[in-house]
C-alpha cells in the first residue's frame, strides 16, 4: 500500500534555533499519528511544515494525491497547494477562533468550503451544515447564530465540523482539546474518536495530552528540542517507554 | 486659453494613467494599481473619475457627468464644470450626444455605443475588501481565484433575509476570470454591465483602477437555487410612464405623498418630449 504522507527529513530553523529537524515517517491510510513532547519541543513547528504553513529549510512532505499519486506538496505551486489545504486537507487549530469565521454564522462557516470548491446550490449547502451540526451534536436551532455566542467546546465542534463537511482524506490538528475544561474535552474526544472511526480518517494529532493519543493515536512520535527520540505503536510506547524523556513524560503523567 | 495643462493633469500623469487603462483593459476586471494624484477637490467626490476622465478626454470630446442619474446635482455640476474650465470641452446632458460620461451610482438607460465611454467613480474597488482586510491576501485571492468567499456573504444574505439582499456593488464575475465591484450601482443596472461602450472605472484614495472592454461577459454571483435578480420599485414612472427604468421615490408634500420618477433625468426628459406621459406627467409639466 502507498502511504498517504511521507514524510523525510524535515528542518526548520528560526535563525539559529532549531524548530524541528530531521523529521522522517510515513502515514498509511486509516491511520492517526500522534505528536508528543513537550513545550517548545517543535510539535507545532513540525505540524505547519507537514500542513504547507510554514516552509521547512529541508525535506519532503510526500502526499498521495488523488490526480496525479505521491507529490512532494513542499514543492508543489502555491495555487496546487492551497486547493489541497481546501479539498483533501483539513486543520483544526488550537484555538477556535483562528480556524473559524467568527463574523458569519455557523452555517456559513461550515459551508465555506463547499462553496469555495464549487457548490452554488444554497439549499444542499444549509442542509449539509445542518446535518454537519448534528453530527458534532450542536442543535441545528443555532445554524443561523455567529460562532462568537457558542461556549468554547462548541466552537471547537464547529470548527471541526467546518473542516470535515468537504471529506477531507488528511486532517492535521493542533491541541484541539487544549483550553477546554476537562469534563468539555472529555465530549470532544470521544466526537473525534467517532468521526475517526466512521470516516476512516487519517490524522495527525499535536498535543501535550497523553490521554488524548491514547484514545486517538494509533502510533506516537516523542519529541524533545526539535527532534523525535521515540516512536512506535502508541500502546507499545506509553506501556514500555525506552527512552529517557518518553519514560519521564509516562510518569509525571501518572503522577497527575 | 487657460492656466492648466489641458484637463487640469500634467501630461506625464496622464500618460501614468493611460497606461494604467490600457492595462485594466487587457486584463478585464484586474485592478491596476496606480499614483492617484492631489485633485482640487475631497476625496469621495470622484478623484478617481476625474483623474481617468481626465487622462482619457480629447478636445473633440462631448462630456456628460451625471451623479444618481442625475445633471444637475451639485457633484455633477462641479465635475462638469471643472472640466469646462481645465479642458475647455463641449459638454451635454444628453446622453446619446456624449462621447465620454463620468457617473456615480448609475448605468444611463439608454443603451450606450461603441464610440462612446463610460467613467465610473468608484469609493471602494475591492470586493473582498470586507470579508478579508489584508491587502497582500485579497490579491492572493484574486490571483489564485479563490472566491468562495463571496459566496458565503450572499449565503448569510440569503439565510438572514430570505432572499440575496445586496443591492449596490451587486459583485459580478468578469469574462470568466476577475470577481469584480461594479461601484455602488443598484442592482438593476447589473445587465447593463454586457455593453457596447468601454468601462473604466477610478478609485482615487484606494489608487485603483479598474476596466472593461465592450462586449465582456459579466455575470452577477448567485446560487442556482437564488438566482441573481435586477429589481426595481414596482411601478412606473409617474411623469414619463416609463416601467422599464430606475425609479426613485420622492415624498412630495407633509401629507407623505409620494411619486416615483426615473433616476435618469435625461432619459426622462427624452420621453416626455417625445410625448410619453405617466400619472402625474400633465399636473407636474403644468
Ligand atoms: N516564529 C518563531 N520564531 C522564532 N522561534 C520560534 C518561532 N516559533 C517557534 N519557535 C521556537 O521553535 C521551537 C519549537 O516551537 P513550537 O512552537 O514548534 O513548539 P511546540 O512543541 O508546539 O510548543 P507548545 O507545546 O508550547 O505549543 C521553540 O524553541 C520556539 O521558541
Ligand atoms: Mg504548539
Amino acid at each position: 500500500m502507498t502511504p498517504l504522507l511521507q514524510v523525510e527529513g524535515i528542518e526548520k530553523r528560526y535563525g539559529a534555533r532549531i524548530g524541528c529537524a530531521a523529521v522522517s515517517f510515513d502515514l498509511y491510510p486509516g491511520e492517526v499519528m500522534g505528536i508528543v513532547g513537550e513545550s517548545g519541543s517543535g510539535k507545532s513547528t513540525l505540524l505547519n511544515c507537514l500542513a504547507g504553513h510554514l516552509a521547512p529549510d529541508a525535506g519532503k512532505v510526500v502526499f498521495d494525491t488523488r490526480a496525479e499519486g505521491p507529490v512532494d506538496t513542499v514543492t508543489m505551486s502555491e495555487p496546487e497547494r492551497r486547493m489541497l489545504s481546501r479539498t483533501d486537507w483539513a486543520f483544526v487549530h488550537q484555538h477556535a477562533r483562528d480556524g473559524l469565521r467568527m463574523s458569519v454564522s455557523a452555517g456559513a462557516n461550515i459551508g465555506e468550503r463547499l462553496m469555495a470548491v464549487g457548490d452554488r446550490h444554497y439549499g444542499s449547502i444549509r442542509s449539509r451544515a445542518i446535518d454537519w451540526l448534528d453530527r458534532v451534536e450542536i442543535d441545528e436551532s443555532r445554524v443561523d447564530d455567529r460562532p462568537t455566542s457558542f461556549s468554547g467546546g462548541m466552537q471547537q465542534r464547529l470548527q471541526i465540523a467546518r473542516n470535515l463537511v468537504t471529506g477531507p482524506r488528511l486532517v492535521f490538528m493542533d491541541e484541539p482539546t487544549g483550553g477546554l475544561d476537562v469534563s468539555v474535552q472529555a465530549r470532544l474526544l470521544d466526537l473525534l474518536r467517532g468521526l475517526v472511526r466512521e470516516m476512516g480518517l487519517s490524522a495527525i494529532i499535536v498535543t501535550h495530552d497523553l490521554a488524548v493519543v491514547r484514545l486517538l493515536a494509533d502510533r506516537l512520535m516523542v519529541m524533545k528540542d526539535g527532534r523525535v527520540v521515540e516512536a512506535g505503536l502508541t500502546d507499545q510506547v506509553l506501556d514500555d517507554p525506552q527512552h529517557a524523556y518518553t519514560q519521564l513524560l509516562v510518569s509525571s503523567v501518572l503522577q497527575v | 486659453m487657460n492656466e492648466y495643462n489641458f484637463a487640469y493633469l500634467d501630461e506625464q500623469t496622464k500618460r501614468m494613467i493611460r497606461r494604467a487603462i490600457l492595462k485594466g483593459l487587457a486584463v478585464p476586471g484586474y485592478q491596476v494599481p496606480f499614483a492617484s494624484r492631489e485633485m482640487p477637490m475631497p476625496y469621495g467626490w470622484g478623484t478617481g473619475g476625474v483623474q481617468v476622465s481626465a487622462a482619457i478626454l480629447t478636445p473633440e470630446d462631448r462630456f456628460k457627468v451625471i451623479d444618481q442619474g442625475a445633471d444637475d446635482t451639485t457633484n455633477a455640476v462641479s465635475i462638469r464644470k471643472f472640466f469646462e474650465k481645465t479642458a475647455g470641452i463641449a459638454t451635454t446632458e444628453k446622453t446619446a450626444r456624449a462621447s465620454v460620461i463620468q457617473t456615480r451610482h448609475r448605468i444611463p438607460e439608454a443603451r450606450l455605443r461603441e464610440d462612446q465611454i463610460i467613467v465610473y467613480q468608484v469609493p471602494i474597488p475591492e470586493p473582498l475588501r470586507f470579508l478579508e482586510p489584508r491587502e497582500t491576501e485579497t490579491r492572493k485571492m484574486h490571483s489564485l481565484e479563490e472566491y468562495g468567499m463571496m459566496h458565503v456573504k450572499l449565503y448569510e444574505d440569503i439565510s438572514q433575509h430570505g432572499a440575496i439582499s445586496t443591492a449596490y456593488a451587486y459583485p459580478v464575475k468578469v469574462s470568466g476570470r476577475y470577481v469584480m465591484d461594479p461601484s455602488p450601482i443598484p442592482k438593476f443596472d447589473n445587465p447593463k454591465l454586457e455593453m457596447d461602450a468601454i468601462q473604466l472605472f477610478g478609485a482615487g484614495r484606494e489608487q485603483r483602477i479598474y476596466a472593461v472592454p465592450p462586449h465582456t461577459r459579466i455575470v452577477s454571483l448567485d446560487f442556482e437555487d437564488y438566482t441573481f435578480e435586477a429589481t426595481k420599485a414596482e411601478h412606473s414612472c409617474d411623469l414619463c410612464g416609463a416601467g422599464d427604468s430606475y425609479l426613485d421615490e420622492v415624498i412630495m408634500d407633509d401629507a407623505g405623498n409620494r411619486m416615483f420618477v426615473c433616476s435618469d433625468t435625461d432619459y426622462c426628459r427624452s420621453r416626455r418630449s417625445a410625448g410619453h406621459v405617466g400619472r402625474l406627467g400633465e399636473e407636474s409639466a403644468a
